[in-house]
């Protein structure tokens, strides 16, 4: 509780960030900005971290909320500033993120005049936030602090932007930690229906071919506990949408990886086969679902989700419950507990997933050019790392391998763009994860494309000794772009291949970063221990094979068994 | 079939915005649209007619509801809602033509409230179906110009 205190409008903030328990933030000044900044060079508990592009801010502070599960901050000025984090507040809003983006504005009367770097930021915003404030004098400014981190919290997380005019950091008021809401529009539903989890546990109960789909609610929901302890009490066998890596351990025997567009055979077929699908904090996005009217054809629908809006969405359940994945999984599980349950009943489903497991394993070839296979590359990372680093990626071919070939065990342990795929969200996201979690290994899995869309927050890294390790898969290409090209486009490779590439060894070091070049097999192992151990910021340069496919794939709109590449041990076609 | 939501909303800064985006965004249209305080200042009534088999209304509403001002959200039946809309339409007329108009303004209750040579300017409130049957009849007479607010609507009994 900070004493009542007569203050100006910028330290009221950063009094009202502190009192949200915001240890850091992520920003970049301007105009505008500077009286807050001004009162951030006395801020005693709130660090700020200076990026080199807005976006890296928005990014930092997303990867930041992802791998800790608070809100993560990020602050900009008026104009150009506020526009750059633009595709940050996107990527936040798409993934359920809670991110609360500061943006400075123009003095209130100059509002709408044109003025020098202005922009209309709520309005820019308006489709990708979930809640955004102008705020309109310095004494609302603690209570619209406290709003703003309960929105972005809680329910469905998400973004939420306060645009602040600079006049109002200029005011002056009596400071009160604001501790109330006045909410009336915002209540979201956590507990589900009884009823609806009666129901759902009495179809689980009775399901011969169920299957576990759990999504990223799980994970905002903070309910792993729960979702293994009802996974193993049915053994239900599970799949994890690419949000949703880390919600159950893959190394669990009932774990059948990721599903969808690059998802495995075992879990695309235990899906089309199923007679009852139980989606936990999933919202049946078409990377997952395919073709929807093919979607699991034969299953029984079970849909919980906190936002009741998604229920009935894309696919009408059988058996909607509007709750957050914590409350429901506990709810089901106490039914279930007393429930007399067979465990025949399943006994054949689980043994034909036990043998496709074993028929379908994910697998690639050793390249023929001889370049490293960019799989192996994760998989070294995987056995190295002790599968417990948290993983960061960017966006393309390299995301979908570190999704296939790293072994995920436990929530926030991967973090990537999911729903917006945004390109350079890696490097900065690994900034944040990392100073979230300064004991932690952090991994930023990129592509030598992606890379270089915020690879200027290398020096972030470097000036706040952040050591994260990234892991560059090299393949000279736009990769998922030439892989689309190339299946579906006849080769035509149009501005895929990246022509001139930067050294991305010589480019580290000049940003004062650790560099490093592997090209051969043998490098891979004392490189990444290099880098893991130097406790610096270190670039490894993996040059992989250019036209290296990700496999198995289902084509954009076909039905999700429709695989290309997913054939099994014996070669056949699945 | 139409649907009418009413909506209440807090009474803040851009929540028209707000609302009109959500429906821009999510490929929903809107057939009409009317705002206007509540009982409480604090709060505004948004009236908004919807095409039902257009889009799915549960959808609609579910959206809707996600927007931290908005409070309440009710789908009026038409059976058990009341509802009106007020029309402004300027007609040609002159002799004959006029005196006919005369006659349609008299069967729907409609308000003459400006008349020059050439023209006279209805005035009526009457749900969308009375507005759209007037309007049918005067067109043969030459519609010149039409204004309408939108329907508003509300449930009946205790709402
Ligand atoms: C900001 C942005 N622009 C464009 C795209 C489209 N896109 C998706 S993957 C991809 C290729 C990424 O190339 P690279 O970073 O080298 O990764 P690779 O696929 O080669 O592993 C592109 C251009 C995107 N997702 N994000
Ligand atoms: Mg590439």
């Amino acid at each position: 509780m900070t004493p009542d205190k007569r203050m100006k409008g910028s330290q009221a903030l950063v009094a009202a960030l502190e009192h949200e328990g915001c240890e850091v933030m992520f920003g970049f000044p301007g105009g505008v900005a500077i009286p807050f900044y001004d009162a951030l060079y006395d801020a005693k508990k709130l660090r700020h971290v200076l990026v080199r592009h807005e976006q890296g801010a928005a990014h930092a502070a997303d990867g930041y909320a992802r791998a800790t599960g608070k809100v993560g901050v990020c602050t900009s000025t008026s104009g150009p500033g506020a526009t750059n984090l633009v595709t940050g507040i996107a990527t936040a809003y798409l993934d359920s993120s809670p991110l609360v983006a500061i943006t400075w504005q123009v003095r209130s009367d100059l509002i709408g005049t044109d003025a020098f770097q202005e922009a209309d930021i709520t309005g820019i915003t308006l489709p990708i936030v979930k809640h955004s404030y102008l705020v309109k004098s310095t004494a609302e400014l603690p209570q619209v602090v406290h709003e703003a981190f309960h929105i972005a919290s809680t329910g469905r997380p998400g973004p939420v932007v306060i645009d602040v005019p600079v006049d109002i950091a200029l005011g002056e008021l009596v400071y009160h930690d604001a501790d109330t809401l006045d909410l009336p529009g915002y209540r979201p539903t956590f507990k589900g229906h009884i009823k609806q989890i009666r129901a759902a546990a009495k179809a689980i109960n009775e399901a011969q071919r169920p299957v576990l789909y759990l999504g990223g609610g799980v994970i905002a929901s903070e309910a792993a506990p729960e979702i293994l302890r009802l996974a193993e009490l049915r053994r239900l066998p599970v799949v994890t949408t690419l949000m949703g890596l880390g919600a159950f351990p893959e190394t669990h025997e009932l774990s059948m990886g990721m599903l969808g567009m690059h998802g495995t055979v075992t879990a695309n077929y235990a899906v089309h086969e199923c007679d009852l699908l139980i989606n936990i904090g999933a919202r049946f996005d078409d990377r997952v679902t395919g073709k929807l009217k093919a979607f699991a054809p034969h299953a029984r629908i079970i849909h919980a989700d906190v936002d009741p809006a998604e229920i009935g969405k894309n696919v009408s359940p059988l058996i909607p419950i509007v709750g957050d994945a914590k409350h429901v999984a506990a709810g089901l599980i106490k039914e279930l507990e007393g429930m007399e349950w067979p465990a025949e009943r399943t006994a054949e489903w689980l043994a034909r997933i036990a043998v496709r497991k074993d028929e379908f394993p994910l697998h690639y070839e050793d390249p023929k050019d001889g370049k490293l296979a960019p799989q192996l590359v994760i998989q070294e990372i995987d056995r190295i790392t002790d599968h417990d680093a948290i993983v960061c990626t960017d966006v393309g071919q390299h995301q979908m391998w570190a999704t296939q070939y790293y072994t995920y065990r436990y929530p926030r342990q991967f973090i990537s763009s999911g729903g917006l795929g945004t390109m350079g969200f890696g490097l900065p996201a690994s900034i944040g994860a990392k100073i979230g979690h300064p004991d932690r290994t952090v991994v930023d899995i990129s592509g030598d494309g992606g890379f270089q869309m915020t690879m200027q927050e290398l020096a972030t890294a470097v000036s706040y000794d952040v050591p994260v390790v990234v892991c560059i898969l090299n393949n000279g290409y736009l990769g998922m772009v030439r892989q689309w090209q190339d299946l579906f486009w006849n080769k035509r490779y149009s501005f895929t291949c990246i022509e001139a590439q930067p050294d991305f060894k010589m480019l580290a070091e000049a940003f004062g970063a650790v560099g490093l070049l592997v090209t051969e097999k043998g490098e891979i192992e004392p490189a990444l221990r290099e880098a893991l151990g130097c406790g610096r910021p270190a670039v490894i340069d993996f040059r992989t094979s250019p036209e290296e496919n990700v496999f198995p794939m289902v084509p954009a709109g076909s039905e999700i068994t429709e695989m290309i590449g997913g054939h099994g041990r014996q070669g056949r076609k699945s | 079939m139409k649907h009418t939501l009413s909506i209440l909303v807090e009474n803040k800064p851009g929540v028209l915005t707000r609302i009109a985006g959500l429906f821009a965004r999510r490929g929903f249209n809107i057939e009409s649209l009317a705002v206007g305080l509540s009982e409480d200042p604090k709060l505004s009534r948004v009236t908004i007619v919807i095409d039902g088999d257009e889009h799915p209304v549960d959808q609609v509403t579910k959206q809707l509801h996600k927007l931290i001002n908005v409070l309440k959200i009710r789908d009026l039946e038409p059976g058990n809602a009341v509802s009106a809309e007020l029309l402004l339409v300027r007609v040609a007329g002159e002799g004959d033509k006029r005196t006919e108009a005369l006659q349609i303004a008299e069967i729907f209750k409609a308000k003459i409230v400006d008349v020059d040579r050439r023209a006279i300017t209805l005035r009526v409130v009457g749900t969308n179906d009375k507005l759209q049957a007037l309007l049918e009849l005067l067109q043969p007479l030459g519609v010149l110009e039409v204004v309408r607010t939108g329907t508003i609507a509300m449930g009946r009994g205790r709402g």
